[in-house]
């Protein structure tokens, strides 16, 4: 039984904020600074005499001047001209898991006892970060398969980014660094598994999808060579797509003697149904801000958790917590280690949250998590088909597992109305935009939702009724769509600046100097 | 949960039985197991996870994480002088309330018509630390200040088509650690040299000849610390600037912002290039995950179009009067080009960045002079104090900003061992660097804030008194 989905009226939050950068009034203050001592003032004499001439600050720093009550209103303004995922139905943001991160976790997460440690502190007295990252890392490598994890990559890119460190520090142990100089990836695997390896210094082999969605395993085969250092690849892709031969493609590359980096920022659809070890995989990772429920937090704090066979283990980055059955330690003595991909031990207040998340669900729940994701991408699978405009390319009747990338070119050329024109016409319904494509856009036109778990059906058939809407509106009044935002916080934007070096500004200050005549 | 009854979960809407099995049917399936078959058998986990026991209802959670929490032990109810590149500020409330409004602590990557308001407050933290670094151009967060300094080197090595940086041997370990993993080993294509410049064991100050001795045509970038890790002020950021540029390399300087009221902005001494950590700006330790980092520049198109991370630049719309933002030149990064794009970028720090904003904004000038001023007051009383202890010996000074060095080599013993009792007097004694900085002894690194009272610091000096008797 199927009830018409009634879409609400809905406008968003306009306030007109201007720039902090010009408002406040001299004089004013934010927030004081504890007095010192006049003892201490006393004691240690004039400030300046610290500080040799040539580094003494001639001018302060032009920040705005406002007093608090100011400032927090301003904030508070920008705030709710921000469609968070906890606002909308923000099924729109694929490949990025938009789930619920329950708000218990904030109310532990702020506890002092996790904000108010340091990274060096003695062992001993932080003992419970410790607990967490060691049992973190116990219940990684259960879902994985993979013998050792490391939480130091500040996001998943950065864990692409560290596994392209550990490509470079194994095959130097064994002295085919000169020699292993490709990393082979395909297309719909995310931009970092080319862009990271490429940064660490590999040639970038990358194969494209044939009518499965997924590359030919011979085009993978004429891609390997001697020269090939390792294989980092998505599966599912973007696309949905799962690639049911991916052990013979690990394999094919680990014939020739590369290694192979499973890109798992995206577990959602297959926790507890499918592992990288099965499929012969050497390394993985976990985006914990994805799967695992940490807030997106508007892109960060991050955590790319990475895991290695226990061949690799001995590359990792330092330090590794460990557990001596008493006590949990950090481990800084190792001697093939890649070093560190960033400073510290990681973003450990993310960590804390994942492992809230993981012990509430459960393997029960984690199942569930799965299971329930793929079903509702397939009922909204359903819905969107039937919406004028709308196709699936590739993979003509293979089911999708947590996220298919959609397009709107039949749309475009119906109704001139593209992919970007459906966007911006979507936050007039108050919800969020839809991801699209990386780019290049394989798939034309293209949008790419992911109905996770946390989304009902009621949901699914909302954000449906959305796009129904707005094809309607395509065939029938195009131009409403084109000249969309209607209801937004602002009007269209003047894209081109963006690109214009004497007009953009990424400071006040420069602003000012190149277009303060607008003012 | 008891044993045959069916999961429902509070954050599984769909759970419900009777609404699974609607949803099941619409797609025309028995159950959601047909719809895995594209996954062969071979590659399935059949097995339950071995995973503990969980905590399905909250309040069971809630007790769990903290009874493992409650065994770390706070710098807030200890007194803490631990530093090197995670500091301990005061986090104004405003800051804490902001960043953990809903709307920015669960968005993502909206575009500028849904998520204009988080666009707007990234601008305005470009603006706000473009003024304190005296730049033009900041970018949006990177994973660290040593991912900000690798970035910057990368930068200024395609900039200079150069393979060589050089920077002084009193960089953190630990940034360097991961410079290094940015300039690639010595057998690939992109290996960029790191050489290390030697400094006065005295002062800390780079050895300018060797500098002199080092620097050629070869060098991308001259990459120098202010105030340094190991807490002195560098003095002659102006005189390496020149020669840097004299030699058609790059200067790049690393920066902790929060010295910026009284000390010189780095543009002013000469830095093409400026990169950070925003951390002492509004952002709790959490165990290091507090950090960030950050690049600036000045806004020209050769330094613009080699950035890797997102640039916000305001623009307009076709009201009149209203600001809009887009991301300025997408095109460069991965997002655009994948491996042909500037290194790389992904999710990092952002709403760390959300609260370095509004520290700023809250500080302005005066309390940016403010704070500068007493962390300098209050660290050079601390030495004052300690260096009056018998056998203590404080090293790179008296130019220093909030840390500096404590050698104990007169005191016979270890730094391990003294921070060890040190915890009986709940104090938290610097960051051992005897095993990092050989050349200077067996020495502490201490760090003082604007959080440290005279007593706080009183009861230090008074402890180690004790401890070292």
């Amino acid at each position: 039984m199927k009830k018409e989905v009634k879409l609400r009226k809905y406008h968003a939050p306009v306030w007109s904020e201007p720039v902090i950068m010009e408002m406040g009034h001299k004089g004013e203050r934010g927030i004081l600074v504890p007095e010192v001592d006049e003892e201490v003032q006393a004691a240690v004499g004039n400030v300046e005499s610290y500080i040799p001439i040539e580094m003494r600050r001639k001018k302060l720093p032009e920040l705005p001047e406002l007093a608090q009550p100011q400032v927090l209103r301003h904030y508070e303004h920008l705030t709710q001209e921000t469609l968070g995922m906890e606002e909308t139905i923000d099924i729109s943001s694929g490949t990025c898991t938009m789930k619920y991160s329950p708000k218990v976790h904030e109310i532990l997460a702020r506890m002092p006892q996790m904000t108010e440690i340091h990274p060096f502190q003695d062992e001993d007295t932080i003992q419970g970060i410790l607990e967490i990252v060691y049992k973190f890392d116990l219940i990684c490598r259960e879902i994985s398969g993979m013998d050792q994890f490391t939480v130091q990559p500040g996001g998943g890119a950065h864990a692409a980014y560290a596994n392209a460190c550990i490509l470079r520090a194994y095959h130097d142990a064994n002295e085919e660094l000169a020699q292993r100089n490709e990393v082979i990836t395909t297309i719909f695997s995310h931009p970092c598994d080319a862009a990271a390896p490429s940064t660490a210094g590999f040639k970038i082999v990358t194969l494209m999808p044939d009518d499965n969605g997924y590359p030919a395993l011979e085009a993978l085969k004429a891609a390997c060579s001697k020269h090939t250092a390792g294989l980092m690849i998505t599966n599912p892709e973007d696309t949905g797509i799962y690639n049911p031969r991916i052990e013979e493609y690990v394999k094919t590359v680990h014939d020739v003697g590369g290694l192979c980096f499973y890109d798992q920022a995206n577990l959602n659809g297959i926790m507890g149904i499918a592992r990288a070890r099965e499929a012969g995989f050497d390394a993985c990772h976990f985006n914990l801000h994805k799967t695992f429920s940490s807030p997106h937090g508007a892109n960060g704090p991050a955590c790319g958790a990475y895991g290695v066979k226990k061949e690799l283990a001995k590359f990792l980055p330092t330090p590794i917590a460990t557990f001596d059955g008493e006590k949990y330690h950090l481990d800084y003595d190792r001697s093939y280690s890649i070093g560190k991909v960033r400073e510290f031990l990681g973003n450990l207040e993310v960590v804390l949250k994942a492992y809230a998340w993981v012990m509430t669900m459960g393997a029960e729940g984690l199942l569930e998590a799965a299971y329930t994701s793929v079903i509702n991408n397939n009922y909204l699978e359903k819905l969107l088909l039937a919406i004028p405009g709308v196709t699936k390319p590739y993979a003509e009747g293979k089911i999708r597992l947590d996220q298919v990338r959609y397009s709107w070119e039949k749309l475009q050329k119906d109704t001139g109305c593209g992919t970007v024109d459906v966007q911006n016409r979507m936050v007039d319904f108050g919800i969020q935009s839809c991801f699209l494509s990386h780019h290049p856009w394989v798939v034309p036109e293209p949008f790419t939702p992911e109905p996770c778990e946390t989304y009902s059906k009621d949901d699914c058939d909302y954000w449906a009724a959305v796009l129904k809407q707005i094809s309607k509106e395509a065939y029938t009044d195009a131009e409403a769509v084109k000249t969309a935002p209607h209801n937004s916080t602002i009007h269209q934007m003047d894209m081109a600046v963006l690109n214009d070096p004497g007009k953009w500004a990424m400071t006040w200050r420069a602003y000012l100097r190149k277009r303060g005549d607008l003012l | 949960m008891a044993k045959g009854k069916p999961f429902v979960h509070p954050y599984i809407p769909n759970s419900v039985p009777e609404i699974r099995e609607e949803m099941l049917k619409e797609i025309g399936v028995q159950s959601g197991e047909t719809l895995y078959q594209e996954i062969p058998e071979r590659l399935r986990f059949r097995r339950k996870l071995n995973l503990p026991a969980p905590f399905p209802a909250e309040s069971d959670l809630k007790n769990h994480v903290k009874s493992i929490l409650s065994k770390n032990k706070t710098c807030e109810e200890n007194l803490s002088f631990l530093g090197g590149g995670c500091w301990q500020h005061y986090v104004p409330a405003v800051c804490d309330e902001i960043i953990g409004r809903s709307e920015v602590l669960t968005a993502y990557d909206g575009q500028g018509y849904s998520d204009l308001g988080r666009w707007q407050i990234f601008f305005e933290y470009q603006s706000e630390l473009g003024e304190l670094v005296g730049m033009e151009v900041v970018c949006l967060p990177v994973y660290s200040w040593g991912n900000a300094a690798g970035y910057a080197i990368r930068m200024a090595s395609r900039i200079t088509g150069r393979n060589e940086v050089l920077l002084p041997k009193t960089v953190s370990p630990e940034r360097l650690a991961t410079i290094r993993t940015f300039c690639q080993p010595l057998n690939m294509a992109g290996h960029i040299h790191v050489r290390t410049i030697g400094y006065d064991t005295k002062t800390g100050l780079l050895a300018f000849e060797d500098l002199k001795r080092k620097i050629s045509s070869k060098t991308a970038a001259v990459y120098i610390e202010n105030p340094s890790y190991l807490g002195f002020i560098e003095t002659q950021g102006k005189e390496i600037s020149a020669i840097a540029r004299a030699n058609g390399a790059l200067s790049i300087v690393g920066v902790d912002p929060i010295s910026l009221g009284v000390l010189s902005a780095p543009a002013d001494y000469g830095a093409d290039i400026v990169v950070g950590t925003g951390q002492s700006l509004g952002v709790h330790m959490n165990c290091g995950g507090g950090t960030f980092g950050f690049i600036a520049s000045r806004d020209e198109e050769e330094y613009v179009a080699e950035y890797p991370a997102s640039l916000i630049s305001i623009t307009n719309t076709i009201e009149e009067k209203e600001y809009g933002f887009g991301e300025c030149t997408s095109e460069r990064t991965m997002y655009g080009k994948r491996e042909k794009g500037k290194d790389f970028v992904g999710t990092t720090s952002n709403l760390w960045a959300i609260a370095a904003a509004v520290y700023m904004a809250l500080m302005g000038p005066n309390g940016l002079k403010e704070i500068g001023e007493a962390i300098i007051q209050k660290s050079h009383y601390a030495t004052k104090l300690l260096s009056e202890t018998k056998g203590i010996d404080i090293r790179l000074t008296p130019n220093s900003f909030k840390e500096f060095v404590v050698n104990f080599d007169e005191t016979g013993k270890a730094v391990k061992d003294v921070n060890k009792a040190l915890l009986n007097y709940n104090i938290f004694g610097g960051k051992d660097i005897s095993k990092e900085f050989p050349a200077l002894g067996n020495s502490a690194l201490y760090c003082v804030t604007e959080i440290h009272s005279k007593e706080d610091i009183e009861k230090l000096a008074n402890a180690l008194k004790e401890v070292l008797a």
